[in-house]
């Protein structure tokens, strides 16, 4: 039986509760007094890029409320990393965003080099930087693959996605071992040196890379369908976009022009000529595009670093311990640009083997925030692309 | 960047050399947010990282005056600590740490000033059990709604029934009477 309800009744300011009994019998604006349909979407959805749940009430086809629900992969990475050695964690930031293992290895090794006051030699920041910016086009191949099948654009533009991927993730393997799994970086550099057949396939595919992404935005830029999808998708306001502490892609899409290779040019960054793609809609498209053009840059770098790149040196410093490593008592803070956002590591030493605390600012944890928000009064078959587009890897949500 | 300007405005901030952060006691801690917020010299709009920390309860050697050195115990503590950064002015970081004792753990939630600490205050009341005052949802956010503990906090210990045991014996027993009274209360 549906119980009776007051004549006024605002659903979108009713605070209820998400947990345990309530009662939806809204409606604003609609004569018929349909009900309002709560769905669970996930977490088995073939769409949310992992164990992710949406918890969303819809009026209609409209979003009402909407909350994620995630921790499902949770396996409190924290705390195994503060029972393990500094080094033993290395191959655990992998596991984080498995898309970009370089970039995370880079930003933990980046904290750590801060907390221990490690110099890193000339070659090996080049080879970091090769290393992020290959990770960075791999990551936003991938995301507008994804995101187009999210559309409904089943298979093709996200297997033409995954073939160059897997160019560059040959190479990965070719110096890590992995492909995905890369357990690279070391404090005080990397842990295999390039060879020189490296570095020329290396610049095969940077050569290369351009004529795919021409390619690859023939069939999407300018595509009607998926245009009409996200113009005025899930607009993210540029206020709205600081205060809820949005990095990366999304934020510059919103108009903000905050890149943290250009802020804080850690490593090397400030010896390359490259330029921060800036959105003025803040909307799905802008996110797409953002990605597309930060690739452009990245291939621009990508070149400069391997015409600079030092033919001789070391790549890692050899006076870093390797055994025994223990940075002395203090806390850091060190962040880097990852292709998903500001990726930052909090440690505090105790001046043991271990780190006394471990934290990883992720950000695509904190990209979530504001999900709800740019759902709101959307179509339900947008959400997903909204969320597509703010590239979510569950292995960093959930940690 | 002038970071001085948050101890002549708040006499009561302790700028704390070892950590390079200024330790905010909770009453202080939404007025000093919003300086930091409001403030045209440091403009920090953007509160990049949240993170708690647990302190325990440690013996520390303090000196006297005639040399001699005495044992003090020291209680345990949990922290939040802030790292607040500028958009606008690409400045920062400011650390800010708010410290709280370990049995009945409340700081002033900054959600109300900054969105950006909304999923990570969860995460915190989640692992380290700090409850934010103010705080629009304050749910658990990666472990499960029933979860009983917080299982960042230092002195944590796993439940007996980690992996499920139909019959348990020995070791497992045994580590169940370790901390029996525990588990009852």
């Amino acid at each position: 039986m549906i119980p009776t309800l007051p004549e006024t009744f605002d659903a979108a300011s009713a605070e209820q509760p998400l947990y345990g009994p309530r009662s939806y019998q809204v409606l604003s604006g609609n004569d018929l007094g349909t009900q309002l349909l709560e769905i669970s979407m996930g977490p088995q959805h073939p769409s949310t890029h992992g164990v992710f749940r949406m918890d969303v009430v819809l009026d209609g086809e409209e979003v009402v409320k909407l909350k994620p629900v995630f921790g499902y992969l949770h396996r409190n990475h924290e705390q195994l990393a503060e029972k393990t050695s500094y080094l033993g964690s290395m191959p655990y930031t992998d596991r984080l965003d498995y898309f970009c293992s370089m970039t995370n290895n880079w930003a933990y090794a980046h904290a750590v080099e801060k907390l221990a006051a490690i110099e890193v030699p000339e070659r090996a920041e080049y080879i970091r930087v090769i290393m992020a910016e290959l990770t960075r086009l791999v990551n936003h191949t991938c995301l507008i693959g994804f995101m187009v099948n999210d559309l409904g654009a089943l298979g093709t533009p996200l297997i033409y996605a995954f073939r160059e991927r897997e160019k560059i993730l040959d190479i990965f393997e070719a110096v890590s071992g992995g492909r995905m799994m890369c357990n690279y970086m070391r404090f005080g550099g990397v842990r295999v040196d390039l060879t020189s057949q490296d570095l020329k396939r290396i610049s095969m595919i940077v050569d290369n890379y351009p004529y795919f992404l021409d390619e690859f935005e023939k069939l999407l830029t300018g595509n009607e369908i998926l245009m009409s999808r996200c113009q005025g998708v899930g607009v993210l306001s540029k206020e709205l976009a600081i205060n809820a502490s949005i990095t990366g892609p999304m934020l510059r899409a919103s108009g903000v022009d905050y890149d943290i290779r250009k802020v804080d040019k850690y490593g090397i960054y400030e010896r390359f000529d490259f330029r921060v793609p800036i959105g003025d809609h803040g909307d799905v498209y802008d996110r797409y595009m953002i990605r597309v053009l930060e690739m452009r840059e990245s291939i621009k770098i990508l070149k400069q670093a391997l015409k600079q790149f030092p033919s001789a040196g070391d790549f890692i410093n050899p006076n870093v311990k390797l055994r025994n490593f223990r940075p002395k008592a203090g806390e850091v803070y060190g962040r880097i640009e990852s292709p998903k956002g500001e990726l930052g590591f909090y440690l505090v030493s105790g001046g043991g083997t271990m780190p006394y605390r471990y934290h990883v600012r992720a950000p695509s944890f904190i990209n979530l925030t504001i999900l709800e928000d740019m759902c709101l009064g959307e179509k339900v078959a947008d959400v997903i692309v909204i969320l597509g587009a703010v590239d979510i890897v569950l292995g960093e949500v959930d940690r | 960047m002038n970071t001085a300007l948050i101890t002549q405005n708040f006499p009561k901030v302790i700028w704390e050399d070892a950590s390079q952060s200024f330790v905010v006691s909770s009453a202080d801690l939404i007025e000093v947010v919003y300086f930091l917020k409001s403030s045209p010299d440091l403009a920090m709009d953007f509160v990049s990282n949240v993170a708690g920390v647990d302190w325990l309860a440690r013996q520390e050697k303090v000196k006297n005056a005639d040399g001699t050195e005495t044992e003090m115990e020291k209680p345990g503590y949990l922290e939040v600590v802030y790292h607040f950064f500028s958009m606008a002015k690409k400045q920062g970081p400011v650390a800010l740490r708010c410290r709280t004792n370990r049995e009945n753990p409340i700081v002033p939630s900054i959600t109300p000033i900054f969105r950006g600490a909304e999923f990570q205050e969860r995460e915190i009341y989640d692992l380290y059990g700090i409850r934010f005052s103010g705080h629009p949802d304050l749910r658990r956010i990666l472990m499960w709604d029933e979860f009983q503990d917080y299982p960042m906090r230092k002195d944590y210990k796993e439940p007996d029934d980690y992996e499920w045991e139909p019959t348990p014996h020995d070791e497992v027993l045994e580590k169940s009477k370790q901390h029996a009274s525990k588990s009852s209360s």
